[in-house]
């Protein structure tokens, strides 16, 4: 072997040696942020929303940042086992993007007291656990208006996923909007029991239409109910992204959730080191809820659906002043009074006029 | 033309050594799959089969995985062999849940020793209860067991739904659907410190010793294994085809049932509308994979746990989509079909032999 071999053998050592010793300092500084999923990330709806969210992390931060995700994770035992893997293997934030990973996150999270967390839509924090959710009743509330205006048949027709509150928050708030401009808007409800089932959802919305509903709303993820709305010459919204796509004649708007700036803004908190555990719950002014292009639409409905989104957003207008009845008669805000984030957060009455018995 | 001729004598090593060559052609064609996905294969495969398990952590996960579809699996085994097509496990599974974990949020504050015991009987008579109805319907009425069986699974389902969602909801739970923690007195003891590895993993190898026992030197299990291979012999010498339905499908339900009140009071420990997913469908393949076997019950459902954990892996590490874990599953159990049918029957090219031909 001749010297001129060892020590040029000796230098690529050496830069390896020196490589490796870069890269670890450089993941060390680096964010890792993992998210996990409750569906499929082409459900074109609630997964697919935080998804868009995170390759906004990685189109701000560069390479400042990597991501990874894990895709429909069953709400049961497993959810533990996968949360726990990211923070193993050197995820420093993680989003868990589904009510029932609360507990799971939970207890993860106190194994992990160096690795960030952040739940959607749930209410157990620590200061390592931060919880977010968006106000979509405010979108909601504005789909009612133009709901209002738009009917003929004054039937409108709601594919609800779970009776939990918020998605009854999400009916009240839609009638509310609806009878705000028409106050003979009746609401028929179907209750898929499913997040995203294409098939279920479609059924359910077929059904609606067949009792007269010209209007379709949806509160489960897959484009299914908005499609079946195109297919049968009926107006409906998209759910948690822009479906146009998939209803090109039928859709009015769509209440966008849109997770990019604040995904954006916690990874960079991490990366500053000013993460702090917060609650954040985000309406139309965050740019949380965001009102997809108004469509298939005179040009008053849109002027007035606009007027209504920027009033919300400004705080002039808050969709749950009283006074609001309960179904029972009981008044539950008062008049001139606007209901607190606890009575939203809990929500599990109908209010007053609303012709159906909520699930128990 | 091509056609299968049934083998007349089929090497009894190739029944045992057919999963295993399944095995071991599903990693070379996954290799292969992965190689087109753009990944080095054998860091793909490291990642999906040995990463998950490089750790204690990640073997006690297995084991946690496993458990309920091994329990599941051993019952389901019994009433396939003697042609009894119970589909409905996950129903069983969920009124497993019902029944047992009923009794702890009845008893919510209870620090008795006795829950615990009684929650595996009531888990296991809350599935043996749900198979029940099909025994019945199928007994009295000749009602296909498949189909009562599998549509109860939905029954189950919603029924659980309709708990947590009502009567059964945590009072402390701002109105979200799930059911109060449950006492620790009702909840399984750990095996090994810092894992997630509990009582019922003991019991499922408890029950794949049972399982294996009752089969070969039990009378019924005697029993089972002639109705399911020569039904008309075995109506000759006057077993009842009935006990024989009513026997397999009680124990798989009740078997079914315990590994759902396991998930609950184990790795879960409430009632939520979603306790499993989807253990009472994956057993049926592990009941297959595993020969109807106890003991390759045992090696199956830890394969197929493993697909589990692999394809988190996959998706954490490699940016693979979830549908990997679908696919391995998918082309083992192509794989395994195909050697079986390789084992009992021959390809022949070309049109049928002549007549009056023999070996």
């Amino acid at each position: 072997m001749n010297a001129s071999l060892v020590k040029r053998t000796l230098a690529a050592v050496a830069a390896v040696g020196a490589l490796a010793t870069g890269m670890g300092a450089a993941q060390a500084e680096d964010v890792k942020v993992g998210f996990v999923y409750v569906g499929p990330i082409g459900d074109h709806g609630w997964s697919y929303r935080h998804d868009i969210g995170r390759q906004a992390i990685e189109a701000e931060l560069g390479d400042a940042a990597s991501t990874s995700f894990v895709e429909s994770v069953p709400e049961g035992a497993d959810a533990e086992r996968v949360i726990r893997q990211m923070a193993q293997t050197g995820h420093n934030l993680i989003f868990t993007t589904s009510f029932g990973y609360m507990n799971p996150t939970e207890k993860v999270a106190k194994q992990f007291p160096d690795v960030k967390f952040e739940h959607a839509t749930g209410y157990k924090r620590a200061d390592n656990l931060s919880t977010y959710a968006a106000r979509f009743y405010e979108g909601r509330y504005v789909a009612g208006v133009i709901a209002g205006k738009m009917t003929k048949s004054n039937v409108v027709g709601y594919v609800g996923s779970f009776p939990i509150p918020e998605v009854v928050r999400g009916i009240n708030s839609f009638m509310m909007g609806a009878w705000s401009v028409n106050p003979d808007v009746e609401v028929k409800i179907v209750w898929a029991n499913t997040w995203y089932d294409p098939g279920k959802e479609g059924d359910a919305a077929k059904a609606l239409i067949d009792q007269g509903a010209d209007i379709m709303v949806q509160h489960t993820d897959s484009p299914a109910p908005l499609q079946v709305a195109e297919n049968r010459g009926v107006l409906g919204f998209g759910q948690a992204s822009d479906m146009i796509k998939f209803a090109p004649k039928a859709q009015l708007t769509a209440i966008v959730d849109n997770w990019d700036s604040y995904y954006v803004a916690r990874a960079k908190a991490v990366a500053d080191g000013t993460w702090e555990s917060t609650d954040t719950w985000g309406g139309i002014n965050t740019g949380m809820v965001e009102m997809a292009p108004y469509t298939n639409m005179p040009d008053d409905v849109k002027a007035l659906a606009e007027e209504t989104a920027a009033k919300i957003s400004s705080g002039e207008f808050h969709p749950f002043t009283g006074p609001i009845y309960d179904q029972t008669g009981e008044l539950r805000v008062a008049e001139g009074e606007v209901a607190d984030d606890g009575m939203l957060l809990g929500m599990d009455w109908y209010i007053k006029g609303i012709d159906a018995e909520l699930p128990k | 033309m091509v056609r299968l001729e049934p083998r007349r004598q089929h090497s009894q090593a190739m029944v045992y050594l057919s999963p295993v060559l399944a095995i071991l052609m599903t990693l070379v064609v996954g290799g292969i799959i992965f190689a087109f996905l753009g990944k080095n294969p054998f860091d793909a495969l490291y990642t999906f089969f040995i990463l998950p398990i490089n750790n204690s952590y990640g073997i006690s996960e297995l084991f946690v995985k496993a458990t309920p579809l091994v329990i599941i699996a051993v019952g389901l085994a019994m009433g396939f062999r003697a042609n009894v097509w119970n589909i409905g496990a996950e129903g069983q599974l969920t009124m497993g849940a019902i029944f047992g974990g009923g009794l702890a949020l009845y008893f919510h504050d209870s620090e008795s020793i006795l829950l615990m015991p009684a929650m595996f009987v009531l888990g296991a008579l809350g599935g043996a209860f749900w198979a029940a109805i099909p025994a019945l319907l199928r007994t009295k009425f000749n009602a296909n067991e498949i189909l009562t069986s599998l549509m109860l699974t939905y029954v189950a389902t919603l029924f659980l739904s309709f708990l947590v969602h009502g009567p059964w909801r945590n009072p402390e739970g701002f109105n979200f659907p799930e059911s109060r923690p449950f006492p620790d007195a009702g909840l399984l003891p750990i095996i090994f410190e810092g894992s997630r590895v509990h009582l019922g993993t003991a019991v499922a190898v408890f029950v794949v010793i049972a399982g294996w026992l009752l089969l070969s030197k039990s009378v019924i299990g005697f029993q089972l294994r002639v109705v399911g291979k020569a039904p008309q012999a075995a109506r000759h010498v006057g077993f009842r085809q009935k006990r024989m339905v009513w026997f397999t499908l009680l124990l798989g339900g009740a078997l079914a049932g315990l590994a759902g009140l396991f998930e609950v009071s184990g790795p879960i420990g409430q009632l939520q509308p979603s306790i499993s997913p989807g253990y009472g469908f994956t057993a049926i393949i592990v009941a297959f994979l595993g020969r109807l076997h106890p003991v390759g019950i045992l090696f199956g459902g830890i394969i197929m746990a493993l697909t589990y954990l692999g394809g988190e892996l996959a998706q954490i590490t490699l940016g693979l989509p979830n549908a990997v874990t679908g696919l391995f599953q998918g082309i083992l159990l192509f794989f395994l079909l195909a050697c079986d049918v390789l084992t009992k029957y021959r390809i022949r090219f070309g049109a049928i032999a002549a007549k009056g031909r023999t070996a």
